[in-house]
């Protein structure tokens, strides 16, 4: 059982961590004893999750090339090292949804910076840690969240479903060219949940047919911790 | 020589030079293709932090500029020894720059969002000791945004982050980058991996490379803190069982893995601090060979390798360095080195002559003889060592 599993010493960065998904992913990897760190672009949101959580606030646009080293400096130095990368700020593109004959080109190219372009130059930034991480007998992950929509055509989610499929993609390479360095890449699809990111996409939605964020974020750290080794091999690390 | 301006991956040249003093000039990328099945190459992963910072002498109102140059407390982000200039900036040779305003205990430094407290001046006007206020996060924070990289003049174009990280950058310790490392991709790992060449790091917060002052660039450099992890020691043991080299990608891998050399040659696994200059009489027990970049004399990273060849042969690479065209700094081309093998016997016997041996070497005996030779010696010599460190000499 999730509830009952010690997360202690497992250092996570969580990128979209005050809303949806990433703030859920906060929260349940903080009340199990994980160091986390998330990022996200609005200032006093920050400082409010940090506060409520106790988790490690960075300021940081993934969407800006000028952000991401810095960003990845703050988590390599507050959680001393990296054991897992949780890349789930995503942004829809245009909203309302619209078909790509109407999508303007900068939108495209917005929705491939944030959903593709910003989690391969922060994985990127992280790589040397996670590959330490591993090195040490630690192991290592990076979770790209993903979309059914990066599977499927869906007319009108043009941006999102063309930036997520890229997304997907580069996570299975990454997969294979990382695997030798023992860190490990998943692409994950939560599904369909109750977030503010789905309520722009789908107005009007049925909240009760959606996934709690919650029960998502449980689903994630399972598949995170099958596959990393054993908690025996992860010593709490100490910060002076 | 003139720099290279920027990280250049693709283009850059390597300078090999054998154990017998023989050239080749190779693409740096043939790295891949160099060292025997069961070598063991050990890099630095230290990430850089940006650690010149901008602002204002509160006291006196005059601009200064502060660079972060040694941990106090490693990993303890609110402490440095730190050197100072006044106004200008990086494009200005560091030797030509304008001394800080006087420093005095408890003057307040405005450095962007940051706020230092000058502890207490050292025994240079540039030298001193700061406290930033405000707790890791809050600092680290303020580094992230307002510091930028250690520059001078060679590149007058402001560097980004990006460009001072190496592929393996991981722990945000080292005050400039491990230079060497930028020869090092994960292209090159996958090919020794295929060919059977080990591959393992340490991490070691490499230092300042100049202070502008001569005095004090003699004292480079300053006390760096490493951390050799277990998994690396151990890889270690296993290669030096089976005689197989140790290559190091830059000197600052071969001061933390001699700062940790046991008797034997193996290493320990620790958090330690090394000191001190290698150079001629430095005794190397654990590195056979280094991949460095194109230093010129009189730098503390040419006389480091002294450790590893003779005179003759390093004046033989210089001439070939400049003759070929050779970039130099940290940007520049690359040397890999292989230790002469009569090299590791320049130190002191103990009535403090040469060994015979020493004077007759041609270069022909074998390493497992010169190995037993100054296996007991060289463990007092780190005794020594030890002490000394333990009495605190060294520390800015």
């Amino acid at each position: 059982m999730l509830t009952d599993m010690d997360l202690r010493g497992l250092r996570v960065a969580i990128t979209g961590g005050t809303s949806g998904l990433g703030l859920a992913l906060v929260r349940l990897l903080v009340a199990r004893g994980a160091q986390v760190a998330f990022v996200a672009r609005t200032a006093h949101a920050v400082e409010r999750i940090a506060n409520e959580t106790g988790a490690c606030g960075i300021v940081g646009d993934i969407g800006r090339k000028e952000d991401i080293y810095s960003v990845a400096l703050q988590v390599s130095g507050n959680l001393g090292g990296l054991d897992a990368l949780i890349n789930s700020a995503s942004t829809l593109g245009p909203t309302p949804l619209v078909p790509l004959a109407d999508t303007e080109c900068e939108e495209l190219e917005q929705a491939l910076i944030i959903n593709l372009l910003g989690p391969f130059r922060l994985t990127k930034a992280l790589f040397g840690a996670l590959a330490a991480s591993a090195q040490e007998g630690r192991g290592a992950a990076v979770i790209n969240i993903s979309s059914d929509a990066a599977v499927n055509a869906y007319s009108s989610w043009g941006a999102y479903g063309a930036s997520k499929a890229a997304l997907r993609h580069l996570t299975a390479i990454w997969a294979k060219e990382a695997e030798a360095e023992g860190v490990a890449f998943l692409s994950i699809d939560p599904g369909d949940m109750d977030t503010p990111l789905h309520a722009l996409a789908v107005p009007g939605a049925d909240p009760t047919t959606l996934l709690r964020p919650e029960e998502a974020a449980a689903e994630i750290v399972r598949s995170l911790l099958a596959a990393l080794p054993s908690q025996a091999a992860r010593p709490v690390a100490v910060h002076p | 020589m003139i720099g290279a301006k920027r990280p250049d991956r693709r283009s850059a040249k390597l300078l090999t030079v054998d154990a017998d003093g023989g050239m080749r000039q190779l693409p740096r990328a043939a790295l891949a293709s160099l060292f025997s099945p069961g070598d063991l190459v050990i890099a630095n992963d230290a990430a850089t932090l940006p650690a010149s910072l901008k602002g204002i002498h509160c006291a006196s109102g005059e601009p200064i500029e502060v660079r972060l140059a040694a941990w106090v407390s490693i990993r303890d982000p609110t402490r440095f020894a730190a050197i100072a200039f006044g106004g200008g900036d990086h494009r200005t040779p560091t030797e030509d720059r304008m001394l800080p305003p006087s420093l005095s205990p408890g003057d307040r430094l405005t450095l962007g969002p940051l706020v230092a407290i000058v502890e207490h001046p050292l025994d240079d006007p540039r030298l001193f000791r700061l406290r930033f206020l405000g707790d890791r996060a809050t600092v680290l924070a303020g580094l992230a945004r307002h510091g930028r990289p250690i520059q001078y003049a060679h590149v007058p174009e402001p560097l980004a982050l990006w460009e001072v990280w190496t592929r393996i950058a991981a722990d945000p310790i080292a005050f400039e980058p491990p230079s060497a490392g930028f020869a090092f991709d994960w292209h090159t790992r996958r090919v020794w991996r295929q060919r059977g060449i080990g591959f393992a790091t340490l991490t070691h917060a490499a230092g300042i490379s100049s202070t502008g002052h001569p005095e004090l660039d003699l004292r480079l450099p300053f006390d760096e803190p490493y951390r050799i992890p277990e998994h690396t020691a151990a890889t270690i043991r296993r290669a030096k069982t089976k005689d197989h080299r140790i290559i190091a990608i830059g000197t600052t891998v071969v001061r933390a893995l001699e700062s940790a050399a046991n008797a034997d040659g193996s290493v320990r696994a620790e958090d330690g601090v090394s000191s001190g200059r290698i150079g001629r009489e430095t005794p190397l027990r654990v590195v056979d060979a280094i991949l460095t970049g194109v230093h010129q004399r009189g730098e503390s990273h040419f006389e480091l390798l002294r450790a590893f060849a003779d005179d003759a042969v390093l004046d033989q690479i210089s001439e070939a360095l400049g003759q070929h065209g050779y970039r130099p700094h940290e940007f520049g081309d690359s040397i890999l080195i292989e230790r002469h093998p009569c090299i590791a016997r320049h130190y002191p016997t103990p009535n403090g002559g040469p060994t015979d041996n020493q004077r007759s070497c041609k270069g022909e005996i074998h390493r497992w003889f010169e190995r037993q030779i100054y296996v007991g010696l060289s463990g007092a010599f780190a005794e020594v060592r030890r002490q000394m460190t333990l009495r605190g000499g060294g520390a800015p």
